[in-house]
Formats: structure tokens, sequence, C-alpha cells
């Protein structure tokens, strides 16, 4: 599998996404929603920017299946880290201390 | 056993090691190999990201008190100083997968410069907290932590105002000390560059580097909306 270099166009295209971003998650953190909208806003902004980095900066989209596998590992890990975290942590008094 | 392993190497680039077949699967090693250290960067600020999760979840009013004390502004111009870093820093890759020396010289002084500025961005907002008495604990002898400048939201109590403190300090540290170290790295990348070392053959410490360099940017991604935003809202409800 040979390098794939990217162009100049799409690395400014990224750049340009990730600052209007950057905008919008300030603009969005200013304004008043209804609960929990705030938080699922300024998150999904910055899930997505990550994303470009990720696959853009980063050239995973170009790179090869390990490299895939590797970095979903990082992910899948990280989500058994919070998951049996908060299992543990939302179910406290759910029954009652004899 | 060393001569039979030398044929293969007579015309290959001087930068291949001997343990690699061919220019190629040494520059996938080597991605690879930064990539599983990423992999444990990720579980390390993981943690740091979980405890963020959970005090915040179970002191939202604290954690939004102590958050609206940040410079929102210092936050936002931060993070586009890192992105448009981690800009530069993807263009010096590209100079260096095309052999064009200077550029890839001139784009790599502009990501240190950048990290710099970030860094010094940094600094004056630590210093800004360090005159408003929120050091966590007491980390500064003498000037313990005091949270009679940050405006308190309703329902939230000054303990937890310090514990958003300590995951700030600690996670903005972390970041910044990852920062420092980026920089360090870059210079080295950077020496190298100037000499001609990197071209279309041979950049992968360029490529490795520059990995590093963007996910500490995405490390940041996701601290300013977190430490900076959420709860900003609220500010005017108090």
């Amino acid at each position: 599998m040979s390098e794939h270099i990217v162009s100049v166009k799409v690395y400014i295209t990224i750049c340009l996404a990730l600052m209007t971003g950057t905008a919008l998650t300030v603009w969005a953190g200013l304004r008043d929603f209804p609960w929990p909208l705030n938080v699922i806003i300024a998150l999904t902004i910055a899930v997505i920017k990550a994303t470009l980095v990720v696959l853009y900066f980063m050239h995973v989209r170009y790179s090869s299946r390990l490299i895939w596998v590797v970095f979903a590992s990082a992910l899948f890990w990280l989500g058994i880290l919070f998951a049996l975290t908060f299992s543990d942590y939302w179910t406290r008094g759910w029954l009652p201390i004899s | 056993m060393a001569e039979s392993y030398a044929v293969g190497h007579e015309t290959s680039h001087p930068a291949l090691r001997h343990h690699f077949e061919n220019m190629e699967q040494q520059r996938e090693a080597g991605t690879l190999g930064m990539w599983v250290f990423l992999v444990t960067e990720i579980m390390f600020f993981g943690g740091m990201f979980l405890a963020y999760t959970l005090y915040r979840s179970q002191y939202p009013q604290a954690f939004a008190s102590a958050s609206n004390h940040l410079s929102l502004a210092l936050g936002a111009i931060n993070t586009g100083v890192l992105i448009l870093s981690s800009f530069t820093m993807a263009l010096a890759v590209y100079s260096a997968q095309l052999g064009h020396r200077r550029n890839q010289v001139v784009c790599l002084v502009l990501t240190i410069l950048l990290g710099l500025t970030f860094l010094g961005i940094k600094a004056v907002e630590y210093y800004d907290k360090y005159v408003d008495h929120l050091m966590p604990g007491r980390l500064i002898p003498g000037h313990p932590f005091d949270a009679s400048h940050v405006h308190l939201l309703a329902g939230a109590a000054k303990q937890n105002v310090e514990m958003f403190y300590w995951i700030y300090f600690a996670m903005t540290g972390m970041h910044a000390l990852h920062m420092i170290i980026g920089v360090s790295l870059l210079s080295v990348i950077l020496y190298f560059a100037a000499r001609g070392r990197y071209g279309p053959e041979y950049h992968n410490p360029v490529e490795i580097s520059g990995l590093y360099w963007h996910f500490v940017d995405i490390i940041w991604i996701f601290l300013f909306p977190l430490l900076y935003l959420l709860g900003r809202h609220l500010a005017h409800a108090g």
C-alpha cells in the first residue's frame, strides 16, 4: 500500500471547517437551550471536529485497515472504562442498604 | 548472515534500517508504532475525562460556577491557535512528502511558534487563576485556595468548585506538558529538516511527530467545550 498524499485544498477545507466548528460551539454554548441540549450540541461538535482531524490531518482515511483497528480498539477500551464505571455510579441507591 | 541481508540493501535508501525489507515497510511500521502509543495516550487522558464526567454529573452547579470564571475568550483563541498549528503541521508533512525543503522548514517554524503562543496564553490564564486564589488545595505555599472570587450559582458548594479546579489544572497541565514535549520534538525535526534529511522517500519522523501533534490538538478540542463552555449559558441565571 503506497502513501497517499492529501492535497492542500483538502487541508484548507478541513482547517476552515474546524474554525467554523469552534465558532459554532462558542455561539451555541452561550445560548440557553433546554437541558441537556447544550451538552449534546457541544459534544457533537467536538466529536465531529476530532473525527475530521483523525481522518484528514492524521491520514486515517487513507491508512491501512491495521491502523483503523488499532484506533478503534482505543475507542472500544474507552467505552469499557466509561460503561463499567457508570454502571456502578448510576445504579448506586437503586437498592436500599440493609 | 549479515552479508546475505546486505545484498538486498545495496541500492537502498541510507535511512533504511537493516531489519526492514524496504522503505515502505519501515514507514508503515513506524506509523503503526505511533498509533499504538497514541492508544495508550487516549487511555491515559480517558481516565481524566472519566473523572471529569463523574464529578460534573454529581456537582453540576459548582462545576458551572467554576467554569464560568475561566476566560472564554482566551480559551476560544487558544482553540483557534491550536487548530492553525495542526494545519501548518499537516502542511509540513505535505512539504516533506513532496520534498520541498524550504516550505517544510517554514511550516515547522510556524507550528512551533503557534505551539509556543498557545503555551503563552495558557500561562497568562494560569497567572490569572493564581491571582484569584484558584490554585487548588495548598499547591502554592502561603496562597491557599479561596473561592470568594467565583460567583457561585444556587446549590454550588465551595469544595466542589475546588474539585473543578483540581481537574482543570490536572487536565490542562497534562495537556500543556504534552505541548511542551511536542514543541521539543518538532525542534529536533526542524533541525534535521533544515539539513535536508527528509524527502519523498524518507519522512516518517515528520509524519509521526505530526500524528502526536494532532493528537494533542484533539485533546484540546474536547477540553475546550468541557472546561470552558458547558454551563456558560447559566451565567445569567445564577
